[in-house]
């Protein structure tokens, strides 16, 4: 059996700040297999992104990981050299930033930023790589790439640089794209050919994906598998459809429920009281108890990350079981 | 791009008429003209043939065009002392100044953008807090007493390095330069070291400061996540970034280092420009004042010029937006 | 309940602005060591006619034998010089601490000249406006971009030697900073609405200028200041080493390093060296002062 593209275990990175510790990424555990899609969602300050840099390595002090494994393709990535990790970045493993507008150096034309990237895994020739380039521009529809190669950033718009920014994540038909937030500066329009492209990438070279997101909408639509987190924590994993349709724990059941949908329109949108959590110095517990409705003094204690449903993760001691069964 | 050029170009022009106004209203209006352009030694019908020479019985616009007419065809006078036109005075001794000027922009940019590339990387490191320190210490330290210091030392005491003079001197375009000679490079190091010392530490604050900006931002952390080397990413994605600003500061301030060789030079006897302002002031030679003061200005301009043409080619997007 | 919500609540410590201004620049331990070095080198400046071992400027108490001796010599009355004589056989311990009465005059009433030439135009351009503003302002960016070493150097040439032409020459080319400062923090102050509120009650053009504009801008200009007096030390003694500053009858630091200058190179160094360091150490303490009140004045200019 060959073993999934990315497994993360137990994962741990803790920013030691002068003020305290923050547990940016706390216990995170999933798995993605070949050619699939997860989705990590959060709000912002959930840690998504930090476990993103986390699998890249490329946490910066005072961050570090302190704890469990990044698994990719079985190997532990903790074992691997700084230069084995640098052969892998961009490589085998890619990322596309949330802001196009600050992805691409503003000084260095996209040719210099695309060949570089190329010249940086494969012993080719430049105008080998500048050929690559330019079909990696052709493929995520960016018209007449030859001339675009020549031009700077700043002569692109917000999606075009995004595009650049997928296509030089291309370059190398990586085994695992992370896409932290790539739409969400976008167009709703443009947002939904990216989203289109991503899924052809996925089908066409068999690429997991890991896309980081706050929008469910765009999970639901795009993700086979869905990963929610909290304050630092998944508070709950599955397949996508099982989860939005009947999750088990309340946090997600309240992030569902504060969507504006078309069903429910006139009535009032439900809301999770409350703010998150700081994660600076957080006590031990479920982090989400102040804000959950079930909550009790049980809660109190660390509630453990169980598996209630096969296939189906949970953070919590009381999860909606009942509602799972009914559904 | 031409356009761009072009209102640069008027704008210069325009600075040059102001600036001229303003040294003629010093010497003609609120000085005595007669006593500034022409020599104490004169008697009085010397004085008065001087007078109507120069044309000091016309109304006062008629005198500014006057001089303004001399001063476009290259005569900004004579000298009292050299007897000799105070504008080619200048020109003689300008290539000692420049090479000394660059000399030091030279020497600030090769101490000052390593000092400050590794003082932004290692913030924390002990010898980055040291070189922080050096820097504020830079920048108050008396430039004329550093360069004693310096004679003190490696001319007395060690006898390592010339103090005075530009040594010997290569003559090429018709203009005498000493960094094409060893002596030339040894009696240039003490002075061209003394000039850059402000600089240096300007230098190594901007680059720091870049640096630690430029280290933040999503480019640079995407660059590594592309695998580049950190060499790469160091010198290519995050050097050329600080390089604008620092370019721009070095380019404005090679002016200021023009102005401040007057001190450097009167230290180390350096036959330029600025020690012969010093002698100049000192014997009343006022012609080559004026002669100085507006060459200095045109210099000043030319740099302004020169350093925006040079920004936008460093920087794409100054340059487009010029073309728009 | 009620108790241990009453006990929570500490009273509060009373803390004036003053108080906490004070608490924050203490918090540099060399930025109070830079102030106890500046009010030394001030005291030493102040009391220089009654501390000092001999007075430079009387030409019956130099003996000419006791000329260019070594730090720490014996002189021919039974006078130890510490830091050595010059070529007068002038003690230079004595002529560094007159010397540095001249640098600090010349440095701080400049400065203060300026600052008041300089904030009222800053504000009248701040107030006014319109033309005004914008003719205050060309002034201020031509001053600006004109390099202050020689603007002073022509000045001087003009004018002459002298304290007053040295002081005159250090305003004219200061006075733009303070300018510059003043504008933009009444500027911004402007545009406040308690400003509109007081201009809506008719209150007196002056009350507003002085009652409230003014404290906004003082901050900033106090940091200014302290930077722009050791600026203007560190230039009259240029100016004065070039030979175009204070007069030889009144030795500023700058002119003795000068005067020492022609014996650097038979090794005689004290004669330099020491007012150097006199200056050096003078020009860091304010500067180190300096640093210290703008990060706590002022955190917008933090760099």
């Amino acid at each position: 059996m060959t073993p999934p593209t990315l497994e993360v275990r137990n994962l741990r990175t803790h920013f030691f700040t002068r003020a305290g510790v923050v547990k940016a990424v706390d216990d995170v555990s999933f798995t993605v297999e070949r050619g699939k899609v997860l989705g990590l969602v959060g709000e912002s300050g959930s840690g998504k992104t930090v476990t993103g840099f986390s699998i890249l390595g490329l946490v910066d002090p005072p961050g570090r990981i302190t704890g469990g494994q990044i698994l990719f393709k079985g190997t532990d990535l903790a074992t691997l050299s700084e230069a084995q990790m640098r052969d892998l970045r961009g490589n085998r493993i890619a990322m596309i930033f949330q802001d196009p507008m600050m992805t691409l150096n503003p000084v260095l034309r996209i040719d210099t930023q695309m060949i570089e990237t190329v010249l940086a895994h494969a012993r080719v020739s430049r105008a080998e790589a500048r050929q690559r380039a330019r079909d990696a521009l052709g493929q995520v529809g960016i018209p007449s790439p030859e001339e675009r190669l020549a031009a700077y950033p700043h002569q692109f718009s917000g999606g075009m640089r995004q595009r650049v920014a997928i296509a030089i994540a291309l370059l190398h038909k990586p085994d695992l794209i992370i896409a932290d937030e790539p739409t969400t500066a976008l167009d709703v329009t443009i947002q939904g050919q990216i989203l289109a492209e991503a899924q052809k990438l996925c089908t066409q070279y068999g690429t997991a994906l890991i896309w980081i997101t706050h929008d469910l909408s765009v999970v639901a639509g795009l993700a086979d598998d869905i990963a929610v987190m909290y304050a630092g924590k998944v508070a709950e994993s599955g397949p996508v459809s099982e989860v939005l349709d009947a999750p088990l724990h309340p946090y997600t059941r309240g992030l569902i429920g504060s969507v504006p949908s078309r069903n429910h329109r006139g009535a009032p949108l439900s809301q999770i009281p409350g703010m998150t959590p700081s994660l600076l110095n957080l006590p031990p517990g479920c982090a989400f108890r102040a804000r959950c409705p079930r909550a009790e003094a049980r809660c109190a204690e660390p509630p453990p990350f169980a598996e209630y449903l096969p296939g189906r993760h949970a953070r919590c001691i009381h999860p909606h079981l009942a509602e799972v069964a009914a559904a | 791009m031409t356009v761009f050029l072009l209102r640069r170009l008027l704008q210069a022009v325009g600075v040059v008429l102001a600036m001229s106004l303003l040294v003629f209203l010093g010497v003609y209006a609120i000085g005595d003209p007669v006593e500034i352009l022409i020599s104490p030694e004169a008697d009085q019908i010397e004085r008065e043939r001087a007078v109507k020479a120069l044309g000091l019985d016309l109304p006062l616009w008629q005198q500014y065009l006057v001089f303004l007419g001399r001063a476009l065809q290259g005569d900004l006078g004579r000298s009292f002392v050299f007897n000799e036109p105070a504008l080619r005075l200048i020109l003689q001794r300008m290539p000692a100044t420049l090479e000394l000027a660059f000399g030091a922009t030279i020497v600030a940019l090769l101490i000052g953008l390593p000092l400050g590339l590794y003082a932004g990387l290692r913030p924390k490191s002990a010898l980055s807090q040291g070189i922080m320190a050096g820097s504020i210490l830079g920048f108050s330290l008396p430039t004329f007493w550093v360069g004693l210091m310096l004679i003190m030392v490696f001319a007395v005491q060690l006898g390592w390095l010339p103090s005075t003079g530009r040594g010997e001197t290569v003559e090429v375009l018709g203009m005498r330069w000493s960094f094409l000679t060893r002596d030339g490079l040894a009696h240039m190091a003490m002075p061209a070291l003394n000039l850059a010392l402000f600089k240096i530490s300007l230098v190594i604050r901007l680059t720091r400061a870049g640096v630690r900006e430029t280290m933040l931002m999503d480019y640079v952390k995407f660059a590594r996540a592309k695998g580049l080397s950190p060499a790469r990413v160091t010198f290519v994605h995050v050097f050329k970034n600080i390089l604008i600003p620092v370019v721009t500061v070095v380019g404005l301030e090679f002016g200021g280092t023009i102005a401040f060789s007057v001190v450097t030079e009167s230290v180390f006897a350096w036959p330029g420009m600025g020690k012969l302002i010093i002698d100049s002031i000192n014997v009343l030679d006022r012609p080559v004042m004026v002669a100085y003061l507006m060459i200095i200005v045109l210099l000043f301009i030319t740099i302004n010029l020169v350093v925006d043409i040079t920004y936008s080619v460093l920087d794409p997007r100054v340059r487009l937006e010029g073309k728009a | 309940m009620s108790s241990t919500a009453a006990g929570s609540i500490a009273p509060p410590r009373v803390e004036t602005p003053f108080r906490r201004f004070v608490a924050e620049f203490a918090e540099s331990k060399l930025a109070l060591f830079g102030l106890l070095l500046f009010t030394i080198i001030a005291l030493v400046a102040i009391l220089a006619p009654w501390i000092a071992p001999q007075n430079p400027y009387d030409l019956a108490q130099l003996d000419i034998m006791d000329g260019r001796l070594e730090p720490g010599s014996v002189g021919g009355a039974g006078f130890t010089y510490w830091l050595g004589t010059d070529d007068q056989g002038r003690d230079m311990l004595s002529g560094i601490m007159y010397g540095l009465r001249i640098s600090l005059l010349v440095g701080a009433g400049s400065a203060i000249i300026a600052c008041l030439v300089g904030a009222s135009l800053g504000m009248i351009a701040a107030y006014a406006g319109g033309r005004t503003d914008s003719l205050i302002m060309r002034l201020v960016d031509l001053q600006l971009s004109f390099p202050a070493i020689l603007a002073a150097l022509m000045i001087l040439a003009f004018l002459g030697k002298g304290i007053l032409n040295v002081v005159i020459a250090l305003v004219v080319v200061e006075w733009a900073y303070y300018a510059r400062t003043v504008r933009g923090s009444a500027l911004v102050e402007r545009r406040r609405e308690y400003i509109e509120a007081a201009q809506c009650l008719a209150l007196p053009t002056r009350r507003i200028i002085f009652r409230h504009l003014l404290p906004n801008c003082l901050p900033p200009l106090i940091v200014v200041a302290t930077m722009q007096v050791a600026r203007a030390i560190a230039l009259e003694a240029t100016l004065s080493f070039l030979g175009l500053g204070v007069p030889i009858t009144e030795p500023s630091l700058g002119l003795l390093i000068a005067n020492g200058y022609e014996y650097m190179l038979s090794g005689k160094y004290w004669i330099s060296f020491y007012p150097g360091i006199a200056l050096l150490v003078t020009i860091v303490s304010i500067n180190l002062v300096g640093d210290q009140l703008r990060d706590v004045l002022n955190p917008r200019l933090k760099r």
